[in-house]
This record gives C-alpha cells, structure tokens and sequence, in this order.
C-alpha cells in the first residue's frame, strides 16, 4: 500500500482504516440483518444463536478454537505461497489428500501412541506437500499456470480419495469396524489422538497451539530471515530476485510445496484432533468439510500477514460453530453462510477505498507542486 | 477386455448417452462460452459456478410466480448478472483480488440459494420438447441435437454470437487485448478494466441462461446441489480448449460424454468406478495443459489485476 502523506498524521490514518473497517462490516451485518428480517425470521435470536454456539454457551468456545486451528494452518500455507508471487487456490484438495496419506500410512506404520501421532502428522504434511508438488512440478517444467493446476487438482484429490475409500487395501475399514457406512476409515486409536487439555471448561486439541506457535514462526521467517527476505523479493519482483541470485524456481517450488504442506498437516491435524464436525477420528467422502477454502478466505483477508489471521480464523470458526445453534431458531442455519459471505466481500472494501484515495491525495500533492 | 468393447459399443449405440451427453453439453456450454470470454479478457473467473447456481434460482422463482418458460429464463439472467455484478465491481473497479470474490460468491450463492430455497420452494416445469423437422429424424444424433426443449435451441445462436462478439468487432479485439497486454492497451486508448468488467458481465449473461436450461430444460425442479462442481469442469472445459471457443466447446462435449456415459454403463447393468469418471475431465484437462504446454497458452495477462502505474 502506497506511504501515508505528511499532509496525515498517523493517527488520523488509522482513524480512517477504523471508521471505513466499521462501515463495511456494519453495512455486511445490516444485510445479513435484512435478510433474515425479509424472510419473516427475527435477527435478533439468530445474533443470540451465533453467540451461544460460537463463544458463550458452555464449552464452545473451545469447540471454536478447534475449528480455528486447522483454518489458521491452512491460511499460513497460503501467507508462505502467496508471498512468493505465487497464487495456491487448491488448500482444499491438498488438505484432503493430506489427511488421506497420514490416515494410510498411520494405519500401516501404526507405532506406539505418540510417537505415531507424530508419524502421522509428518505425514499428512508430506502428502499435502507432494499433492502441490504436482502444480510445482507443472509450473516449473512445462509452464502450467499454478492458478490453473492447483484448482483443477481439487477435485481430482477429491475423488481420489473417495476411491481409496473403496478398497479395503487402501483407506477403506475393515468389514466389521465399518457400521452402516460404504465410504469410512478405520478409526484412530485412543493413543493415535492428539491431548485435549481442557481449559476453564473447555476442551480443544493442542492443533491450537501448534497452530499459533506457527503463526509467530511464520511471521518471523518471512519478516527476519534470508529466507523470507528472499521469498517476498521473489513475490514482489521476480526480475530483481532473479539478478540477484534468488532462483525462482527453486524457491517457488519449496513456497508452494510448504503451501500444501501446511494444508496437509491441517488436514492430519482435523483428522487426530476430531473437533468440532471433522469427522470421527476416521476419514470419509467430504472430510475436508470446506475448511481448505475457507482457510484460503482467512490468509486473503488478512493480507497475507500470519498474525493478523489467527484472529480472522477465530472469527471464520466462529462462525462455522455458532451455525449449529441458529437452526433452533426457525431459521436456516446455511444463512451464516451469507453472513460470512457478506463479511469477507465487506472487508475486501475498504482496502481498496484506501487505495484510491491514497492516489487521490498523491495526485492533488503532486498538483501542488507543479 | 470384450466385456470391455461390448460395454463400449452398448454406449456408443445407445440414443440415451447422446441425449445426456447434448444435455450436460450444453449446460456446460452455456457456462464455458461466457466464462471463455472473460478469460479472454484476463479474469479466471471462478464465481461461474455461483453465476450457475443463481441463474438456476432466479429462474426457478421467476417461472414459479409467472408460469412461463420464457419469463423464467429470462430471469435466469437476472441472477447471474447480479453476481457478475459483484465479481466485476469489486475485482475491476475496487481492485479486490478476484479469487477472493469468486470463493466468496461461491459460498455467499450456496448458503442464499439453500436458504430462500427453504423459504419460497419454487416450483418448476420442464419446457416442451420441439422437434426441428426433418433434422430430429437423423439416426443416433438427430434427437439429440433437434429434438430437445426449446431453450436448447438457444445455444445455436448464442455460440457463433459469441465468437462473432470477440472476433469481429472493435469491442471483442479491445477485450482480447485487455487480456493479452493490459499495460499497451491502455495506452492505446482502451479502458481496461471497463472491457474485463464487461467481459465479466457476459459470462454472468451466459451463465444465467444456463441456469435457466438447467431447470427449465434440463431437470425440472430447483435443489442447490444441482450444479455441483460444473462450473469448474466449465473453467476446466475452457482451459482443456487452450483458450479457442472451438476448443472449449470440444471440452464440453468431451466432458459431457464422460458424464453421460457414467449413466448410461450403469443403466446397461455395467459396473463403472464413478470416482475415476468424475475426475476424468480435471486429469485430461492437467495432461492436456502438460503436454501442449509450449504450443497452447493461456491469455498473457490472466488473473493478473491491472492498476494503471503499478507493474
């Protein structure tokens, strides 16, 4: 973003982020409001339903916190990759494929407890890893747009994993620990689950902790190290990384292979953690459960900077969580889709808002002294 | 392997798989053709799918309260444009990054189609079928291509439209240039980001009417799972084309066979893998790109934002 003028003074320029930020979220919120007001509903339970389910009814917030966890891993990839230049819309196959590779090789190493955990959280990553490896692979030696091979390889992932889900020799359980299910894994083990500490009441998997601890390790490599340096420069001005020694295909590769990896190791963290809607410990068709793309929506949002989006994740999960508690009210609970919809098309605004005026005020500075 | 052939050959000669295979043809083809155009204009434009979904709903409301088939595709339109509307406002006027605002759309059309879905239940009917004479008579094909509901018929103008609209006039030569080289076209004159607005308009346009096939043509009652993923296998459908309108119409057809042909083994009592068929459009399409990477490639500026002075 363009640098603030000396005609503003800092605090006037934050003064301005606040006010437009409260606009727009506001104006999203009356929408929301709106609808639900057009549809003969009432807003004002579907806000108390929200709440309950997201932060204030016993025990939910920790439930948030376990969906927060693997949006902010997912959105951390993103942050790396999107750095580097490179645009990585395909978390959600990664994500998938993940899990399905830690579900695989978890069963077939199947170690002591937590050693395994380990195992298979390394591998989740690995598989994250390989499956954007493929765009890699295809941007690098034969030209193909990553936008393009990332998005195009979400379904494949997808429907590669519901194959696996129907042999026995691959992802599917044995005949007797399926129940009534065609497509399921075979359950995690007690000892093959991540803790779930509990925390004034509310119980979450430690995937909260490694995912904030990433946040701030993500936030210094990019902002301290050589490395970081090095992946911004390549983001910025492929040109310039290029004269100055920095190969773009060697660092754009590992930006968009560690991009899959953290999907991956958020897919194995949602498949040990078993929060909130992720499944049973066991894998199924449609586990990654959208959390890929949100996880995208989350590190777009915040601007690509990983501290900023662990509160954009909490918000996200919120409210993925409070959605449960807002079909008791007469309401549909997919309208927290429009909210969440509505509120990342608002915080998209006034970005831009600024962005013109800043050049608006360049223009007239500029005037003035010709 | 003659299990195979013979599997084969029972599809090949079923009239059922080349009905499906026209059906799914055109839906996609109503999506790709516009969603080419504003790829040609430089936006990947991943809200195609939501684009779909709300023309699919506008219409099935629209033919809900007024019972006509025209006045319900033509309020198809109404909801694909509006989400154009919001993809091209935010991605070309305020600069927003544009898969950012076609995820969101996506998910924003999902939960409000599920929702109002809830709320009004439309109900629909299919339009009635029309045989082109003489044409509809022609063996194995003639029924697939003229004798299908009317707003099928559709499509026949509205694709050499299209490649009329992008390859003969003025507009369609500023929008490909918006696409190829947006720093020289602004030069020279053109505003940029209005062309990829309008470019996104049109692939609402289209997209609108094919919502509007989908319920009105095609199945008959409005459910938000319906368009289900296709309006990625239309972006794919685009790309698999190397970006021609020849090429992208060829990946429908394509694609749709795949799709038809699912229906059609299991309908003759054959036992297919239906995960595999179902990502067989996005791995062709990989290959295709792979392989043809150094004679095909994508519009030289696509899914890159243009800000005058910033480079």
């Amino acid at each position: 973003m363009t640098a603030p003028f000396a005609t503003q003074t800092s605090q006037a320029r934050a003064g301005e982020w606040f006010v437009l930020y409260g606009l727009s979220v506001l104006g999203a919120l009356l929408l929301s409001a709106l609808l639900v007001e057009a549809t003969d509903g009432d807003w004002r339970p579907v806000v108390n339903a929200l709440l309950d389910g997201s932060v204030r009814g016993k025990g939910r917030w920790g439930e948030t916190l376990g969906a927060a966890g693997p949006l902010l891993i997912v959105a951390l990839g993103t942050v790396i990759s999107g750095r580097a230049g490179l645009v990585n819309i395909g978390q959600e196959g990664q994500l998938f494929v993940g899990a399905a590779f830690a579900t695989y090789l978890g069963f077939v190493i199947g170690g002591p407890g937590p050693l395994n955990v380990v195992l298979i959280l390394f591998f989740g990553a690995t598989g994250g890893a390989l499956w954007a490896g493929i765009a890699a692979l295809l941007r690098y030696w034969r030209g193909v747009p990553e936008v393009l091979s990332t998005l195009l390889l979400v379904t494949v992932g997808a429907q590669l994993v519901a194959y696996g889900l129907r042999y026995d020799w691959l992802l599917l359980a044995p005949e007797g620990d399926r129940g009534n299910r065609n497509q399921v894994s075979e359950q995690l083990a007690d000892d093959n689950r991540l803790p779930r500490p509990d925390l004034f009441g509310n119980e979450f998997p430690i995937t909260v902790y490694i995912a904030i601890s990433l946040a701030v390790v993500v936030s210094i490599v990019m902002a301290r190290s050589v490395w970081g340096f090095r992946i911004r420069m390549l983001g910025r001005n492929p040109r310039v990384a290029q004269v100055s020694g920095v190969s773009g295909t060697h660092y754009g590769a590992t930006a968009l292979m560690l991009s899959g990896g953290f999907a991956g190791l958020a897919g194995a963290c949602m498949l040990t953690g078993g929060a909130f809607a992720f499944g049973n410990y066991q894998l199924v068709p449609g586990f990654s459960a959208n959390i890929g793309w949100t996880g995208l929506l989350v590190a777009l949002v915040a601007r690509e900077k990983a501290l900023i989006a662990i509160p954009i994740a909490f918000v996200f999960a919120g409210l993925r969580t409070g959605s449960s508690f807002v079909g008791s009210t007469g309401v549909e609970g997919r309208v927290t889709d429009v909210i969440q919809g509505l509120l990342v098309l608002a915080l998209l605004v006034p970005p831009a808002v600024m962005f013109f005026r800043d050049r608006h005020r360049a223009r007239v500075a500029a005037m003035g002294r010709v | 392997m003659d299990a195979f052939f013979s599997a084969a050959w029972d599809v090949m000669s079923s009239d059922s798989t080349y009905l499906n295979t026209a059906l799914f043809a055109a839906f996609l083809a109503f999506a790709a053709s516009g969603e080419w155009v504003a790829e040609r204009a430089g936006t990947l434009n991943i809200s195609v799918e939501g684009m779909l979904l709300a023309g699919a709903f506008t219409s099935a409301v629209g033919f809900d309260i007024t019972g006509s088939i025209a006045i319900g595709m033509a309020s198809g339109l109404v909801g694909g444009l509006v989400i154009a509307g919001i993809q091209a406002e935010m991605s070309h006027r305020l600069a927003a990054d544009q898969f950012v605002v076609g995820l969101t759309l996506n998910i924003l059309v999902f939960g409000l189609a599920g929702f109002l879905d809830n709320e009004i239940q439309p109900e629909t009917k299919l339009a009635h079928r029309f045989d082109i004479p003489l044409l509809s008579d022609l063996p194995l094909i003639g029924q697939a291509l003229f004798g299908q509901r009317w707003p099928f018929y559709i499509l026949y103008v509205l694709l050499p439209f299209t490649w009329w609209l992008v390859f003969r006039t003025r507009w369609g030569l500023e929008l490909r240039a918006a696409g190829e080289n947006p720093q020289s076209a602004d030069v020279s004159g053109i505003n940029v980001n209005r062309r990829r607005r309008q470019s996104i308009y049109y692939a609402g346009f289209t997209a609108g009417l094919g919502g509007g096939f989908l319920i009105l043509a095609q199945i008959g009652q409005f459910e938000d799972s319906h368009v289900g993923g296709r309006g990625f296998i239309a972006i794919a459908a685009v790309i698999f084309g190397g970006w021609t309108l020849r090429g992208t119409i060829a990946g429908c057809v394509l694609f749709a066979f795949a799709l038809a042909s699912r229906l059609s083994i299991q309908g003759l009592g054959y036992d297919v893998n239906s995960e595999l068929l179902q990502s067989a459009p996005f791995v062709v399409t990989i290959l295709g790109m792979a392989i043809f990477a150094h004679r095909v490639r994508p519009p030289a500026s696509l899914a890159q934002p243009f800000v005058r002075g910033l480079k």
